[in-house]
């Protein structure tokens, strides 16, 4: 799940990092009181959940708070690739000396979170790690150890071009990060750039956290809110709503299995084959019948869809039970498409005899149900 | 194969007193797994399909010498579970739980790490060893026949789907296991190829793959670099996966660029490692 640059912000602060004066604003007015509050410029930023907003013009200066209305006008309702824009974090500008650059993340192959830390902030880590290696401290975290103030000390004492002063109040920032990512089981939490002021301070001007959606039941605060935060289609929207594991894709077979993998397969199955999948659609283990139907309905409903495709390998899943919800399906759909169905395993006869009584084609095997499909 | 699974696998079901952990818990017994007992907190004494109850998995292994377990309990109990395991000694934890957070997974893995055990999993459909008919898991076992081919895969279905196509093929399975579909897993293709290349009853290894991380493209490098003697063959499910969304599994995601199937693909051929299209030609290009 992944937290607006306001929430994560809110949450830093709450940890003692220091961010830009300012607040959030849902209308131009809003802007215009927090930019007259602030006294001084501006820059607004568009809260939206994709990166490179700034290339996409969603982040603006203003000079004083009537330029901020007319930004806030233009930039609320806007949209930056397909996200709409609905509120606004209006902030002083800093006065930025030197941008650094901290984040934690989960290195899946090391099973560790990994604290990457640099002097060169500002630009993407990729771009810093291509430049300027050096210029990146790693550290990665011992679960059974921990991590503490000191090894941050150490991480921080790499860097020739800051003060001894400076590497204090980076490392002190690193050490809360690590507290901020274990307390609210973060996937990411990232400040770029963590701004140094002409005063002197630490300043986090921009910052990311991406929340585990699997540990929001530690989170009640999440609770509700895990399913809104990604950048769906609006079937992917529906599907989610509905609980169904669904992604939108580009071409026009309809795709709809049991288990992640043997669906993915199915969508390259269909490719060797010549087709396009039109979606991914994962109707999970020891499914009910009702599931199936929806998960039916939702992809013929889908315009490009020409024809679908069902791959079942049942176990848990039981095939009869899949067979009623196809039938369920079809019938209640109000846009009928070909449909070519494999099944194999659990009450595969039973199943058969449904879907063969209601005149739906079944294959043994998917091979054949792929190469069927694309002809129907 | 031993150090996983095999003929002295004395197993335990932690959960066996909900749904699922009866169900798969008398699926195992009539595979001929010998289940020594059950654990669920607070409903020892009970008996499930025969096996006996017990409040905690110590007792299970100080009085029926459980070396096994296999854990069915729910996402936000799981990692106290898996802990309880390995505290009580046990040696292999087959993690079935789908939804674990990532922070509980890294921290029992680092724990069963420093204490010798294997974690499979989690979100595993778990291991099945053919030959030796036993099964610590959930897959339907008719599908799989006694045979050569060692299987590591993260996918569950589509394993099965695999193994069916090299049952037909008349070659059968020595032990397939389930590596989980999450970011964070215990047991990983590396530690499977060294088991597999170490078993003298595995004459050939398929690695089912997918979309996400860079497991794949490690195993490559492992395979390229150790000069690996017996024959593999994988297969990367998810070449149209399209960035930034998850495909089902927690750990099927491709992020920037990586994670692709491309790269994982590529990175098996350069090591000279074959990878199939489909599903049924994994079989004849073992070519064992």
């Amino acid at each position: 799940m992944k937290l607006f640059e306001f929430e994560a912000k809110d949450i830093l602060r709450k940890y003692g990092i220091a961010t830009p004066k300012g607040n959030i604003a849902n209308n131009p007015n809003e802007a215009e009181v927090i930019a007259k509050e602030i006294g001084k410029p501006v820059v607004l930023k568009s809260q939206v959940l994709v990166s490179g907003r700034g290339k996409s013009g969603g982040i603006v200066f203003a000079n004083d708070a009537t330029e901020a209305k007319k930004v806030a006008s233009n930039l609320i309702g806007s949209t930056i690739k397909g996200n709409i824009v609905n509120s606004l974090l209006v902030e002083e500008k800093l006065n930025i000396v030197e941008q650094l650059y901290a984040s934690i993340i989960i290195d899946r192959q090391a099973r560790r979170y990994v604290i990457l830390a640099s002097t060169s902030g500002g630009v993407d880590i990729e771009e810093i790690a291509l430049a300027s290696p050096e210029r990146i401290a790693r550290h990665w975290v011992d679960p059974a150890v921990g991590f503490s103030r000191h090894t941050a000390e150490l991480m921080t004492a790499q860097f020739s071009d800051i003060s001894q002063d400076d590497a204090a109040k980076f490392a002190s920032i690193i050490d809360t990060l690590y507290k901020v990512t274990i307390d609210y089981d973060a996937e990411l939490v990232e400040i770029n750039p963590l701004a140094k002021t002409k005063s002197g301070e630490f300043v986090a001007a921009d910052a990311r956290i991406i929340a585990d959606d699997n540990a929001v039941f530690r989170h009640p605060e999440f609770e509700g809110k895990s399913s809104l935060r990604v950048d769906d289609t609006p079937r992917e929207a529906e599907a989610r709503r509905q609980k169904l594991s669904y992604v939108d894709l580009s071409g026009d077979i309809g795709i709809i299995g049991n288990g992640a993998g043997l669906v993915m397969a199915t969508m390259d199955l269909v490719h060797v084959f010549g087709g396009r999948a039109a979606n991914f659609l994962d109707i999970g283990g020891g499914t009910q019948a009702d599931v199936i139907k929806r998960g039916l309905m939702l992809v013929m409903s889908k315009p490009e869809v020409k024809a679908v495709l069902v791959n079942i390998l049942g176990g848990i899943t039981r095939c009869d039970i899949v067979a009623q919800g196809i039938v369920q399906g079809l019938e209640e759909s109000s846009v009928k498409k070909p449909i070519a169905v494999r099944m194999m395993g659990t009450n595969e006869k039973e199943g058969a005899a449904i879907l063969r009584q209601a005149g739906v084609s079944i294959y043994p095997d998917m091979e054949t149900a792929a190469a069927e499909v694309l002809k129907l | 194969m031993k150090n996983i699974i095999d003929e002295n696998s004395r197993v335990i079901v932690q959960g066996i007193t909900g749904n699922e952990g009866r169900f798969h818990a008398e699926a195992m017994l009539r595979y001929g797994t010998k289940i020594v007992a059950g654990v669920t907190p607070g409903k020892g004494g009970q008996q499930v399909q025969g096996v006996l109850v017990y409040n905690t998995v110590s007792e299970a292994v100080s009085n029926h010498g459980a070396n096994t377990s296999i854990i069915f309990v729910p996402a936000r109990f799981a990692q106290s579970a898996v802990l309880e395991a390995i505290e009580a000694g046990i040696k292999t934890v087959v993690v079935i739980t789908e939804l674990i957070p990532q922070k509980d997974a890294i921290e029992f893995i680092a724990k069963a790490e420093k204490r010798g055990t294997i974690i499979v999993g989690p979100n595993t459909p778990g291991v099945i060893s053919p030959l030796k008919r036993v099964k610590v898991g959930i897959m339907p076992d008719h599908i799989f026949r006694a045979g050569i081919v060692g299987i590591a895969s993260r996918s569950g279905t589509l394993t099965y789907e695999i193994a069916w196509h090299i049952s037909n093929a008349g070659l059968g399975q020595s032990t397939c296991v389930g590596i989980g579909g999450d970011a964070i897993v215990g047991l990983d293709f590396i530690k499977l190829l060294e088991m597999f290349r170490d078993d003298e009853e595995t004459k050939g290894v398929v690695l089912v793959g997918e979309v996400g991380g860079k497991a794949e493209e490690l195993a490559a490098q492992y395979i390229s670099e150790t000069n690996y003697p017996k024959p593999v063959v994988a297969y990367i499910a998810g070449r149209l996966a399209p960035p930034e969304k998850r495909m089902g599994h927690a750990g099927a995601i491709v992020m920037g660029n990586v994670g692709t199937a491309k790269s994982k693909i590529d990175a098996f051929t350069n090591a000279g490692v074959t990878v199939a299209d489909k599903p049924s030609d994994i079989a004849k290009l073992l070519n064992i």
